[in-house]
């Protein structure tokens, strides 16, 4: 009793000492500022040079698109007022919104939008397809323009509205004017929040501050469409290296909100109170494989088959995630839960098959030639999967030859098209964002236009002409119907291989509270209350 | 002694010259481009292309290597190829905490570790010199970032003394400076600690059965006497070293001190760079590490001088 009092006593004596010079107890964050630990940190600061996930992201903090997609996948109108469609479906007139406004005072123009789609359409894949299939986009006056097509279609709503990959953000025409391959270098935006560039620390914090001027819509937030209303003052992003560390200060009020939370740190969460722990885009994230078209074995369309009936996703899935609460057996190329979920070549992708997988390398006449396949060990989301896929290939009978490497250096390998004893390849994996890959178009992974196509350079014309005629199908059942062809015709071919569905959860003080559900994290909508 | 400084200034030019090509040729030799790298998976060859001119990397490699060299001899360190800052502000930006928390765990650890090394020396083979070697045991032993979060569990979690991570530079306030710079310190200067003391115990023991040290009790001396003014100093010259060499891997080599603590230093810079294969940081960082290995040798070198009169240059 006497020590336990005397060291009370010392405890808080040091404790008052401590509190009287240096302040006491974990710094109290700003009841207006939401400090967040975003899952990576932020250099490249324009969205249209790069497909980074945390530069598209800032995209949504800081500009505004025309078009957004709500919560339900629909197309919704966003800095603009009304979309009119000629009577031959090949020609829409934009009107913008009034009112609309850059961060530096002046108005938003069709000029400027006009200027902005050009830059984003020459750098991104769905644009590049909407300029092919463009004859023309003409400033109407100062808030409208319009864009004409060779034949009907509905492709630039798609594409304006494409939320994720590259997205078109609007900006001014001055900056939107800078040539695509090169960096804008001033960040003038008409969105929610504007950035405080003084406050800007590559990799590692990047603040904005709300924009007064703008003029949320009146429809609720849904997706990346609706009122963006934003309602706090300062949204901080922070980087930390260390998981463990963002959660402890997450655990201690230091910040508000991690966007991806690390599966097997989970239990230290999930008991507490002020913790909350979710998930806000259910799709989530598709893991797949490539197989290289170019070099053999998998030049032979057999061996590929069989490479793919050797995979049970199961296992790939178990490896990676653990937590069968975040993860599914998916057989859907464009995701299980959206509108092209389809069953098409499950018994191939879902589960392993080793007795047909060695059926058909025998059918092929393999010859024991050696498989590369690319691992990666430096990324948790894509170090499991090639060790799984190679236990799988072993036991099917293929010589495996596993070559471990950082991610980056697999990003230039993956481009090499040299055969194997010049530094070639034959597998790699990667996940995908069913935001960005949840349509033929969208998925660049299924285009199969030889070396045009994604690594891995299949060349298969009809997937080619299967999403041509889907960019020009605008009937909705129409166009399930050319997704399963595809998907059909992906797996037939072992074009790409689904490795099942997944999940990231997201962890929150409870104190946060309008958090928007969907695969973007914006920032709008929060209200952030005292504790 | 002039002669020497500036000998050993001279001299330095040509390592620092051998380092730029060393360390220019291996980032040129490394797999990894970083065009594939900002422009993503959806990038056509085209679109990197574009890139790469725009970053000067579709030149020659020796060009560039001159290109680099001119700029750096201008005093021009280049900017970063994934965020297009000057690499010279991203420096001097990360270099702060690198300087404060090096002072910190350097002076913490010098203080904590010296005299402990002279107790365990004067209590040669008694329980106090067990203790402190047991505790520098532990002291090596002990992982830092295991000692960082036990630390942070207790004085930030369960105390509310510190916050977990982060820093706060000068500018934002003493308390605030001080409150962030501890925990890290602390865990840091655990490891240093034990080896200073280890050190100082050592060399203490070694001078302590030098015949002027007996000749200096003979004298009527008091041990305190001979332990500060005679032992210490002559033993100085290995504790200089092994401080000096503390004072240059603490400037860019804590990088998981610096991760579980989320501070921004050099040594996570270096790591970021290298990942993002960021050429003009990478090459800017190892020069500037290599030029203060040779200012730290130098200095020690100088330091020698003061603690052995013997030793002239």
């Amino acid at each position: 009793m006497t020590w336990k009092l005397g060291f009370s006593i010392k405890k808080f004596t040091l404790a008052a000492a401590m509190a009287g010079v240096l302040g006491a107890g974990a710094p109290a964050l700003d009841a207006q500022t939401i400090t967040a630990v975003m899952q990576s940190g932020i250099r490249v600061l324009d969205p249209v040079i790069t497909t980074a996930h945390i530069t598209r992201d800032h995209g949504y903090m800081i500009y505004d698109t025309l078009l957004g997609t709500d919560a339900d996948n629909k197309i919704q109108p966003q800095m603009v007022d009304k979309w009119d469609v000629s009577a031959d479906g090949r020609s829409y007139t934009f009107t913008l919104r009034p009112g609309l406004k850059w961060h530096d005072g002046q108005p938003v123009t069709a000029e400027d939008c006009v200027a902005s789609i050009k830059r984003w359409a020459a750098q991104d894949k769905m644009g590049q397809l909407m300029t092919e299939m463009m004859s023309g986009m003409q400033v109407v006056d100062a808030n409208r323009f319009s864009m004409s097509f060779k034949e009907p279609t509905d492709i630039a709503l798609r594409a304006l509205a494409k939320t994720s990959g590259i997205t078109p953000f609007m900006m001014p025409r001055r900056i939107a004017e800078t040539p695509p391959g090169q960096p804008i270098k001033e960040y003038v935006g008409s969105g929610p929040f504007r950035m405080v560039v003084s406050e800007f620390k590559p990799g590692l914090q990047i603040v904005y501050e709300k924009n007064k001027d703008y003029v949320p819509r009146s429809e609720p937030a849904s997706g990346t469409a609706g009122g963006k209303v934003v309602k706090v003052d300062q949204v901080k992003w922070i980087t930390m290296p260390d998981s463990t560390t963002a959660v402890n200060a997450l655990s201690n009020g230091e910040v508000d909100f991690i966007e991806q939370m690390p599966y097997d740190l989970l239990p230290l969460v999930e008991n507490d109170e002020d913790i909350k722990v979710d998930v806000f885009d259910p799709e989530g994230y598709q893991s797949v494989m490539r197989m290289n078209h170019l070099n053999p074995p998998f030049d032979n369309k057999l061996v590929r088959q069989a490479a793919m009936y050797a995979i049970d996703q199961q296992d790939v899935l178990q490896a990676l995630i653990g937590n069968p609460k975040y993860f599914r057996t998916c057989a859907a190329l464009f995701g299980c839960g959206l509108p092209y979920d389809s069953h098409a070549g499950a018994d191939v992708t879902v589960k392993g098959n080793i007795a047909k997988a060695k059926e058909l390398l025998k059918q092929a006449g393999y010859h024991n030639e050696p498989v590369v396949i690319l691992q990666p060990t430096d990324l948790d989301t894509v170090k499991a999967q090639p060790v799984v896929i190679a236990q799988a290939l072993r036991k099917a009978g293929f010589n495996v030859q596993m070559q471990a490497m950082d991610w980056q250096t697999l990003v230039t390998r993956r481009a090499s098209m040299a055969p194997l004893s010049e530094g070639g390849w034959n597998i790699f994996a990667t996940n995908n964002v069913l935001a960005e890959a949840f349509d033929p178009l969208r998925a660049f992974g299924v285009a199969a236009n030889g070396k045009q196509a994604w690594f891995g350079w299949p060349d298969v014309p009809k997937i080619e002409a299967l999403r041509k005629q889907f960019a020009l199908t605008t009937d909705p059942a129409q166009l399930k119907k050319l997704a399963d062809q595809i998907q059909a015709l992906v797996i037939e071919e072992g074009v790409l291989m689904p490795l099942g569905q997944f999940t990231v959860p997201a962890v929150y003080r409870k104190n946060i509270t309008g958090l928007v559900r969907g695969p973007i994290p914006v920032f709008w909508n929060l209200t952030k209350t005292g504790e | 002694m002039l002669t020497f400084l500036l000998r050993r200034v001279l001299a330095a030019i040509p390592v620092m010259a051998m380092v730029a090509v060393i360390v220019f040729a291996i980032l040129r030799l490394t797999p990894g481009d970083p065009a594939a790298i900002i422009a993503g998976d959806s990038a056509t060859p085209e679109q990197l292309a574009q890139i790469r001119q725009v970053m000067g990397l579709d030149q020659p490699v020796y060009t560039q290597f001159f290109l680099w060299i001119d700029r750096l001899l201008h005093g021009d360190l280049g900017t970063s190829l994934l965020s297009g800052t000057p690499v010279s502000a991203m420096i001097a930006e990360r270099m702060g905490p690198s300087l404060a928390l090096c002072l910190s765990t350097i002076t913490l650890s010098v203080l904590l570790a010296v005299p402990l090394g002279i107790l365990a020396a004067w209590r040669q083979g008694r329980m106090l010199d067990r203790a402190v070697m047991a505790a520098s045991v532990a002291g090596f032993s002990v992982p830092v970032f295991v000692t960082g979060y036990l630390l942070i569990l207790v004085f930030s979690i369960k105390l509310g003394w510190f916050p977990v991570q982060g820093y706060r530079p000068l500018s934002a306030g003493l308390g605030p400076f001080v409150r962030s710079l501890t925990l890290p310190t602390l865990a840091l200067s655990t490891v240093y600690v034990a080896l200073i003391a280890r050190i100082t115990r050592t060399s203490i023991i070694e001078v302590m059965g030098e015949d002027f040290i007996r000749t200096a009790r003979a004298k009527g001396l008091g041990e305190i006497g001979v332990l500060l003014g005679h032992a210490l100093r002559n033993a100085a010259v290995p504790i200089v070293t092994i401080v000096g060499v503390g004072v240059a891997l603490l400037i860019g080599g804590v990088v998981i001190t610096e991760s579980v603590f989320n501070v921004p230093g050099l040594g996570r810079l270096v790591v970021e760079a290298v990942l993002g294969r960021d050429y003009p940081v990478i090459q800017a960082l190892i020069l500037l590490f290599a030029f203060v290995y040779v200012l730290i040798n130098l200095a020690v070198d100088a330091l020698y001088t003061v603690f052995d009169p013997r030793i002239r240059y």
